[in-house]
């Protein structure tokens, strides 16, 4: 049965799989050849065509010039909100996984069992059971509505995820090295330094790739907690939807979908191998 | 270089170390951990609170029983959300699950371009449920997507209007679900029929099975661990679907498509409800904990008998 001959089975086979990964593609190939067609062609024929008019303005305007509730500067501010958020909460939640991970898989400590569990429960507590808390303790500390205080929320929740993916990393590590490098005199951090570091990068790629696709594309906090021109980038699409609704201008919005949705297209291009590991590490632990 | 200077000056090692020499360690495990640990559990008896308590606009104390849920459960809204994750749920988790399984098992046949093929059934997991939405509701909106298109090739009675027909427009946030997860289904398919064992495959195969009964008899049976797993992440999805379905239809036509997170949103958010919203809340993580609770008890389950085996 797994012959490389090209029998009609065989042919079968190809037929379907390329019939359904070109059904997958549509999406993508529409809204990237909608970017390139002007608003009025659009709605002269449909969503689906090739373009007539190469209409490549309509990237910059998607990009600078479009208006989103009485603020017309385009995609740009929300792109860098989404950024801001994305980056810094990306790497606090990795470094502070990657030590927590280190402690509880190799350097153990009182209670650590109880805590890491506790932890991990959040990889399954839905948002919906955060929102009013996190509204109301950001309105305290006097972040709501501003980007560190997403930064906060996507840090702190990261660590769920961070904390599992480094620690079932870690538990691999023979406790002969750490107990060896302890009896030369090396603490919890040298430790860390000059022994885990170095071990780690490809459970590193594996979680920055996980956050930062998962940060980027959150939006229910995103509009929860932030309005106007703080909002990140998937909260800015929904706006902007609802700011041309009544007259579309579907070559602009798919533009703007594009540059929305290149950052993680791009990390999933060049990591794809790590990006599926963490599926399947978030899935199967 | 930073790791000398927290350790110099504890050279005995931990038997000799004591507390106040370990605090930066302790500090720098601890406090995140604390910090994630206790929002979770603080966060949640929170929300629980709240939703025994008068609040509307703003939290109040006070005791209301259990007049908030019974509340949100007497909603038409509500109701017809949970009907709607009901069938959701079931139709997307199944469908998925059948489109990623023979994918998997067609990708495992030795093709060729087998990498391109898995990244383009996975790359829509990399895309925001945003993104997902707003291009679905194009292509399925009847006055510019894909009827648009039928109609203006000529065959002009041609109807794919499910996502302003109130019956049907449930079956589009299927269709966009599915088209998003299933990638998820083939890669975790994918790495169990890698994993079979070969001698069993060969065992079978002298045996003069044929592909389909090696299939149905041999390697499917060996599958079922990772379907429950990938039953239990993709429901997880469902009940707790929102940015997806606020893209693609917000809820509409009217409230067809109304799902338990747009209730809590909209309680919470929109209608200053909070009592009601944080009760809505708690129903979905009820919801939830019937899916995780037995899921954790079979885990809980192999993991026994593997340790005994």
């Amino acid at each position: 049965m797994r012959d490389r001959s090209f029998a009609p089975s065989r042919m079968l086979i190809y037929l379907v799989v390329s019939l359904v990964a070109a059904a997958y593609l549509v999406p993508l190939v529409v809204v990237v050849l909608n970017s390139l067609r002007s608003n009025v062609e659009i709605a002269q024929t449909s969503m689906i065509g090739w373009p007539r008019e190469w209409a490549f303005g309509n990237y910059l305007t998607a990009w600078s010039d479009f208006c989103v509730a009485q603020t017309c500067a385009g995609i740009r501010p929300y792109m860098l909100n989404s950024a801001l958020v994305t980056i810094p909460a990306t790497i606090f939640s990795t470094l502070l996984g990657a030590v927590a991970g280190y402690a509880v898989s190799l350097w153990r400590f009182p209670g650590d069992r109880w805590i890491y569990g506790v932890v991990t429960l959040g990889i399954f507590l839905p948002q919906q059971m955060r929102l009013l808390p996190w509204t109301i303790v950001l309105r305290d500390i006097g972040l709501i509505n501003t980007l560190a205080g997403l930064v906060l929320i996507h840090t702190i929740q990261g660590l769920s995820f961070t904390t599992l993916f480094c620690r079932n990393y870690y538990v691999a590590v023979p406790q002969e090295l750490i107990r060896a490098a302890r009896i030369d005199g090396a603490g919890f951090y040298r430790i860390f330094w000059r022994i885990i570091l170095p071990l780690s990068p490809p459970i590193l790629i594996v979680t920055v790739i996980w956050q930062f696709t998962h940060i980027w594309n959150e939006f229910l906090y995103g509009v929860t907690f932030t309005n106007g021109q703080q909002q990140p980038v998937t909260a800015a699409l929904i706006a902007l939807s609802a700011a041309v609704a009544d007259i579309p201008q579907h070559g602009v919005q798919s533009a703007a979908v594009m540059i929305a949705a290149l950052p993680t297209l791009l990390v999933y291009l060049l990591g794809g191998r790590y990006f599926v590991r963490g599926l399947t590490a978030g899935a199967v632990k | 270089m930073t790791g000398t200077v927290t350790t110099a000056a504890r050279p005995g090692g931990p038997a000799t170390s004591g507390v106040v020499s370990r605090l930066p360690e302790y500090l720098l495990i601890w406090v995140p951990l604390l910090l994630s640990a206790a929002h979770l559990v603080s966060f949640s008896l929170w929300t629980i609170w709240i939703s025994f308590t008068p609040s509307t606009l703003i939290p109040v104390s006070g005791w209301v029983g259990l007049r908030n849920y019974t509340s949100v459960l007497a909603s038409r809204n509500w109701q017809i959300a949970f009907d709607n994750l009901l069938l959701f749920g079931s139709a997307f988790v199944l469908l998925s699950l059948m489109t990623g399984l023979i994918l998997a098992i067609l990708l495992d046949q030795r093709i060729r371009g087998e990498n391109a093929l898995r990244s383009i059934f996975l790359y829509p997991l990399a895309v925001s449920f945003v993104v997902t939405g707003t291009v679905w509701s194009w292509l399925l909106n009847p006055g510019i997507g894909i009827q648009k298109l039928v109609q203006d090739l000529g065959w002009t009675s041609f109807r794919f209007d499910w996502l302003v027909d109130r019956d049907m427009a449930i079956w589009t946030i299927v269709i966009a679900a599915i088209w998003q997860s299933s990638g998820f289904a083939m890669a975790l398919f994918l790495a169990g029929l890698r994993s079979v064992d070969a001698d069993l495959v060969k065992a079978a195969q002298i045996d003069g099975a044929g592909p389909v009964r090696m299939y149905r008899r041999v390697i499917l049976p060996t599958l079922w661990p990772i379907t429950i797993t990938v039953i239990v992440v993709q429901l997880q999805f469902a009940i707790s679907a929102f940015d997806l379905v606020r893209a693609l239809t917000n809820g509409g036509p009217g409230i067809a498509t109304q799902l338990p997170a747009l209730v809590v949103y909209d309680l919470m958010f929109q209608r200053s409800q909070l009592g009601r919203g944080a009760a809505a809340a708690v129903l979905m993580l009820l919801i939830l904990l019937a899916v995780l609770l037995p899921y954790a008890a079979w885990r809980y389950h192999q993991r026994r008998q593997a340790t005994h085996a």
